[in-house]
């Protein structure tokens, strides 16, 4: 009742830091258990929710770990039993949270986790860069990267719905302090709104003294690769459900997602492909361009895993440049999202040029200045070698 | 002496331990204790083996398998949950072997110990990492062969001292126990049953392959240690303060634990001697 009166029945328009809106989300989507160790530039998110906990704002058991493995590990604790969880991290944090990842998707067990993007050390920087998240692509997680505060409350929303159902983990990336330590005004949804979207969460089975089971025994290789199968299974239809879920979300909430996002496309020559708030910065650089007359495009990826490949398939066929802006790279290789695309299109007879543009990490900054400049000389980019700008 | 322990069993005949396993049978009657209003929180040991492998199970109490170092952390997991949802009456209970208590799992163990979270851990101390063949864990006394110290001559590293440790975080109870001692042992489950907060139990427990012991010398030994004062019996009182709930007779000399084992072949004369005033000492601080 509280929250209903402080935030109001309706929705409501506010300001607000990214981190507190993301706090906003979670709350709307009442965690009965948060587990959560502090890391810039995660930190906002946690304290924001410790004080909704501490004015009873949420109602939610908030345990104070000694580190990030603890804080995904006693959120495994508290699904097995049976509640929905939440916790959030970055970087270091989550790399270290690397072995329960495997074992929360292996365990099916639900999940929303936000992940604060930030590069890894050595050698330490605080700042944003995707490979944290990026080099998690195969624990079985779903991944969404978020351009805005709104997208990110409401994908937390969204996430949870889809979770739940597909008995799989979810992680919402946001860009660290691009996204979580700025200002936007954003569309609040009300806790009734949100409460008839999203059920609460009941299991088929937990750990319940009434009927007891085991969980996450010991299984030899047929049974085990049966299960790992199973989560294969899952991740493809993952994407149609989700699409569902971006429908009911439209209709509820009037704002409507996709797992790419095109923008300009349509009669564009060379298109960039990105993921996080960098979609921001080249959708200021194609306005520019589009007034200059040049035929720029951008897709946005929002969805990472499962890879929505068929989708941009669908949209970049008869595009002749894709330029796709990297912020983490496999050191080796390429690119990570670079990687993915021309893994996905190397069954198609008619795909893009594919180049990859290694374009920030650990913080360095980008302007739409230099967006600019790559699509203009986008016919000069190698076909085949990572470019490193600056 | 009659006991009142109930007949049904809550892990059942069939499960994968070694024969004479002193750590099934401390978890067979701990679970009588505590009864099936359980759930166990379970990290890797050997009772992830012994419970069973999908699609059975030895446990006819909630289990949940969870990863080496975060047995603590998952178990205030599931505590906060039954909290959240209002569930009382549950016992929530850790039970990792001394690899996943001393070393790996010591971290977020201290993190719940210092939380006062609200569940019992126990630690089923064989003394070394049986589960992947007998290698040295921070729990392996001094100048025991493993297959890491395989001369069994290293006298420099001490056992970790774990009961101190979990002292200095206040707990709710602490005790150690030992299956050889039936009532004490029960005794102590009983009484980490009744309270709330943090609760330890440190349980030696014996191994036949891991001792180098015959599988029928599990509780034999395990009483050796016991009046030897090598594995003195232990319960924090009402002001905290550790004392012995069992004194034997008269202690009797360490060297009838160390001579009965293979594990301990290595040991000179002269570093029994040692171990024999170092066992004394440590006993007479618990008056
Ligand atoms: S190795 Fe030792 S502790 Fe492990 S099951 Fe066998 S006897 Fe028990």
């Amino acid at each position: 009742m509280q929250a209903e009166l402080k935030h109001g029945a309706r929705e409501s328009r506010e300001m607000m830091l990214g981190s507190d809106a993301i706090a906003h989300g979670v709350r709307l989507c009442r965690p009965a258990v948060i587990s959560a160790y502090p890391i810039t530039p995660q930190t906002h998110i946690i304290e924001t929710l410790s004080e909704m906990v501490d004015t009873g704002e949420l109602q939610s058991q908030f345990i104070k770990v000694e580190s990030e493995m603890s804080a995904i590990a006693a959120c495994l604790g508290a699904v097995s039993a049976g509640s929905r969880s939440f916790t959030a991290t970055s970087s270091h944090g989550l790399a270290m949270m690397h072995e329960i990842l495997h074992w929360f998707s292996g365990a099916r067990m639900p999940l929303v986790m936000v992940n604060a993007n930030r590069a890894l050390g050595a050698p330490w920087n605080i700042w944003c860069d995707q490979s944290d998240s990026m080099s998690q692509r195969d624990v079985g997680w779903l991944q969404l990267y978020c351009e805005t505060a709104q997208e990110a409350l409401d994908s937390i929303i969204l996430a949870y719905w889809l979770s739940e159902q597909i008995m799989l983990p979810v992680m919402v990336m946001i860009d660290g302090f691009i996204l979580s330590h700025t200002m936007e005004q954003l569309l609040l949804p009300s806790q009734r709104e949100v409460d008839a979207f999203l059920p609460p969460y009941r299991p088929a089975i937990f750990l319940d003294p009434e009927n007891p089971k085991t969980f996450c025994a010991a299984a030899a290789a047929d049974n085990f690769y049966q299960l790992k199968k199973a989560i294969a299974a899952t991740m493809e239809t993952a994407e149609t459900l989700l699409a569902e879920g971006y429908a009911l979300f439209a209709g509820r909430f009037g704002r409507s997602y996709g797992h790419v996002e095109p923008y300009c496309c349509d009669d564009a020559e060379v298109v960039f492909c990105c993921a996080g708030a960098l979609s921001g910065t080249v959708r200021v650089a194609v306005d520019q361009l589009r007034q200059e007359g040049h035929r720029i495009g951008l897709v946005k990826l929002r969805l990472f895993r499962p890879f929505p490949g068929a989708a941009l398939i669908r949209l970049l066929a008869g595009t002749k440049r894709l330029v796709v802006l990297n912020r983490s790279v496999s050191f080796g290789a390429a690119g990570t999202i670079a990687q993915e695309l021309r893994a996905a299109f190397y069954r198609e007879d008619c795909r893009p040029q594919i180049h990859d543009v290694i374009i920030s990490l650990g913080g360095k900054e980008v302007f739409p200045a230099t967006i600019r400049e790559i699509a203009l000389r986008a016919a000069e980019l190698s076909p085949t070698e990572s470019i490193w700008i600056g | 002496m009659l006991w009142n322990v109930t007949t049904t069993e809550y892990l059942t005949s069939g499960h994968m331990a070694c024969p004479g396993c002193g750590a099934s049978l401390s978890l067979r009657h701990a679970l009588k204790v505590l009864g099936g209003q359980t759930i166990v929180v379970l990290p890797a040991c050997c009772m992830s083996i012994i419970a069973g492998a999908f699609p059975s199970s030895a446990f006819s109490v909630p289990l949940l398998h969870v990863p080496f170092a975060t047995a603590a952390a998952c178990a205030s997991g599931v505590r906060r949950s039954l909290l959240a949802q209002g569930k009382k009456g549950v016992s929530v209970m850790v039970w990792a072997g001394d690899g996943g208590t001393f070393d790996i799992g010591l971290q977020a163990l201290s993190g719940a110990a210092e939380r006062h979270e609200d569940f019992i851990y126990v630690c089923y101390d064989n003394e070394a990492y049986m589960n992947t063949g007998i290698q040295r864990s921070s729990a392996t006394p001094q100048g025991a062969w493993t297959t890491t110290t395989p001369a069994g001559k290293e006298l420099q590293y001490e056992k970790k001292d774990v009961i101190a440790i979990v002292k200095a975080h206040a707990p709710a109870y602490l005790a150690t126990a030992n299956i050889a001692y039936p009532d004490d042992f029960m005794a102590k489950f009983e009484r980490a049953r009744d309270l709330s907060g943090f609760r330890f139990l440190h349980l030696l427990s014996a191994c036949p392959p891991g001792w180098k012991i015959d599988s029928s010398e599990a509780l034999h030994i395990s009483r050796l240690a016991v009046e030897t004062g090598i594995f003195p019996l232990l319960e924090q009182d009402e002001e905290k303060n550790l004392r012995l709930t069992y004194v034997p007779q008269s202690w009797l000399p360490v060297a009838a634990y160390f001579q009965a084992q293979g594990r301990f072949k290595g040991l000179a004369e002269e570093d029994i001697d040692f171990l024999q005033q170092e066992t004394e000492r440590k006993i007479a601080a618990y008056g």
